[in-house]
């Protein structure tokens, strides 16, 4: 019976592999020394310096306005996306549209980055529009991988809800836009839920793309943490990441429990 | 099974069909929209850029702007369209770019690699492991997916660096310090750190559907557990192991932060050269030849990846 033992071994160091930097940065974070290896005692004092420094509030801010707009922007457009593909199996460009909105998902990010700065430089020059860089096009970049993070959620409920709810409704008489909005939407809220907490996520985490769209005076939260981190390890980062990451455990947390609950009808 | 969803009655919403009368009225049926509100935004901000990159790519740097020239010229009412293959050209005899791309993938080939070695028995092990546990463990590798990739890359400097964790841990035991920060080692570690999720995810997907009356039958005709781990587990677990190992090398390839922070200056990476190009010498038309030839690298594991999801998505649907 070795691989009885194996198993639970491998994936217990695994999972030792995956938490043991991001335990230590958040025990360093409480460090008194400014000092990041050694040890010098409880503090939390870098929390209050990190909550005096404007740079990083204003950052913090525009990323999290930035975090909002494009999760909902991609929330309509993916759930959209994502109906169309699973509800209406057969219509043209059908293939094209699966692998348009699924592409940003891999697509390296400086391809993604560097691709829409030089659309948004051509647009500038011959529409006029958007006049210079800033929150607005760092949005509208943002929106199309989160668009394709929502649609692959989306589309994985749509796949799994029984379509004889939505025959019923259509039997007895309702508009499709009305089944839509009265069956379908109530059952796929959850996913609806997710999707836009992971867009938000991972509009709040991007470096490469906001770098390329973004324009002068307007540095997101990660631009801020990359250029301090180049320069070296700093406590104050150790606070903030601390902070993200209890933010994002606690909204995994509440998803994960908003899934199950919404669950257990199929199990039973 | 849910007999109340249906039972419940409807909100009243008479505004729905006149709304949809309108829509019709002008020739608009509710599927077309549905269809074309995500695909006009995907082609504009997604389509046109890319086809963008490679008409500027088609030109040479120039300053001013915007920095590079025009692909477009009209002179006493004639157009004239210049092609400049200069920065292809550059790309194959610079050994440089050539050296950055072997590199890129080669680095994304080995930590691939690794990554399944380390995920297939994680993802495995989570299979299999009992209902309640389960979840839990599923849980525990979409948080880190979840937290900040850019905070997690930070982490793990705080943990090879020259005083950090690991040296300090050798320490105690009086092993001198390793110089790990700054190399190609860092760089591996670096990826499979933040893309491990990517590959456990969908090889559990695969793994927790294995059917047990299958290595049962395989046990009780004889087959040692190596054995039907070869001949059954692992062919039937493909799909997942192609999509896990694409998610993991396509973004590697074109990674930027992990060797910018955890590698030296001696690796290159094509993410990594393309960044110098844009923002160092503000080299549009070379930063974009350079992504597209990046496209090309990653567009075949693309693919694959494509086929993978979408044979285990028709496996759904049949279901």
């Amino acid at each position: 019976m070795r691989r009885g033992w194996f198993l639970p071994i491998a994936a217990a160091l695994g999972f030792a592999f995956l938490y043991a930097p991001i335990v230590s940065l958040v025990i360093f974070s409480f460090n008194e020394s400014r000092l990041v290896t050694v040890w010098g005692g409880f503090s939390t004092k870098w929390y209050g310096e990190l909550l005096a420094d404007p740079q990083i509030l204003g950052a913090a801010w525009l990323s999290i306005q930035v975090a909002f707009c494009a999760a909902t922007i991609a929330l309509v457009l993916g759930t959209l996306c994502a109906v169309a593909l699973v509800r209406f199996r057969h219509f043209r460009g059908r293939t094209v549209l699966a692998g348009t909105v699924s592409a940003p998902l891999v697509m390296p990010d400086v391809i993604t980055g560097l691709a829409l700065l030089l659309l948004f430089v051509a647009m500038e020059s011959i529409l006029g529009w958007p006049a210079g860089r800033g929150m607005m096009t760092i949005i509208i970049a943002h929106s199309i991988f989160c668009m394709a993070y929502v649609a692959v959620v989306v589309q994985s409920r749509l796949i799994d809800l029984d379509i004889s709810l939505e025959e019923a409704a259509m039997d007895l008489g309702a508009t499709p836009v009305r089944v839509f909005f009265d069956v379908t939407l109530p059952i796929i809220a959850p996913a609806l839920v997710s999707g836009w907490l992971l867009a938000f996520t991972l509009s709040l985490d991007d470096l490469v793309i906001a770098s390329f769209v973004s324009g002068p005076g307007s540095s997101t939260l990660p631009m801020v943490i990359f250029s301090k981190v180049r320069l070296g390890v700093s406590p104050d980062v150790n606070a903030l990441a601390t902070i993200i990451i209890a933010f994002v455990a606690i909204g995994v947390l509440a998803a994960t429990l908003l899934q199950l609950r919404s669950r257990p009808r199929r199990a039973s | 099974m849910s007999s109340h969803d249906i039972d419940h009655p409807a909100p009243r919403r008479l505004g729905w069909n006149s709304v949809e009368r309108a829509l019709a009225a002008v020739g608009l049926s509710g599927k077309a929209l549905v269809i074309a509100a995500p695909a006009l935004w995907l082609t504009m901000f997604f389509l046109v850029p890319l086809a963008v990159v490679f008409g500027i790519s088609l030109t040479t740097k120039q300053f001013g702007r915007p920095p590079y020239t025009s692909l477009l010229t009209t002179e006493e009412g004639m157009v004239q369209l210049t092609l400049h293959l200069s920065n292809y050209i550059r790309l194959f005899t610079d050994s440089l770019y050539f050296a950055a791309y072997l590199n890129s993938i080669k680095i994304a080939l080995i930590s691939t690699l690794i990554a399944l070695l380390i995920g297939y028995p994680m993802a495995y092990a989570i299979a299999r492991a009992p209902d309640r546990w389960r979840n839990i463990l599923l849980m525990l590798v979409i948080l880190p997916f979840w937290t900040s990739f850019l905070l997690r890359v930070y982490a793990l400097t705080g943990f090879m660096r020259g005083n950090g964790v690991i040296n300090q841990s050798l320490g105690l035991f009086g092993i001198e310090p390793l110089v790990m920060m700054q190399t190609d080692f860092a760089v591996y570690v670096g990826i499979v750190y933040t893309y491990l999720p990517f590959m456990i995810l969908p090889l559990y997907t695969n793994l927790v559907k294995l059917d047990d009356a299958l290595l049962e039958a395989s046990a009780d005709l004889g087959a040692r557990p190596t054995r039907t781990f070869l001949t059954i587990t692992l062919p039937l677990s493909l799909p997942g192991i192609i999509a896990g190992s694409m998610l993991v090398f396509i973004p590697a390839i074109g990674e930027f932060v992990i060797p910018s922070l955890l590698g030296g200056p001696s690796t290159l990476m094509i993410g990594r050269v393309l960044w110098d190009e844009f923002f160092a010498n503000t080299n549009w038309p070379r930063a974009s030849a350079v992504a597209i030839a990046m496209l090309v690298v990653v567009v075949v594991p693309i693919m694959l990846l494509q086929r993978a999801q979408d044979a285990g998505q028709d496996k759904e649907g049949a279901r």
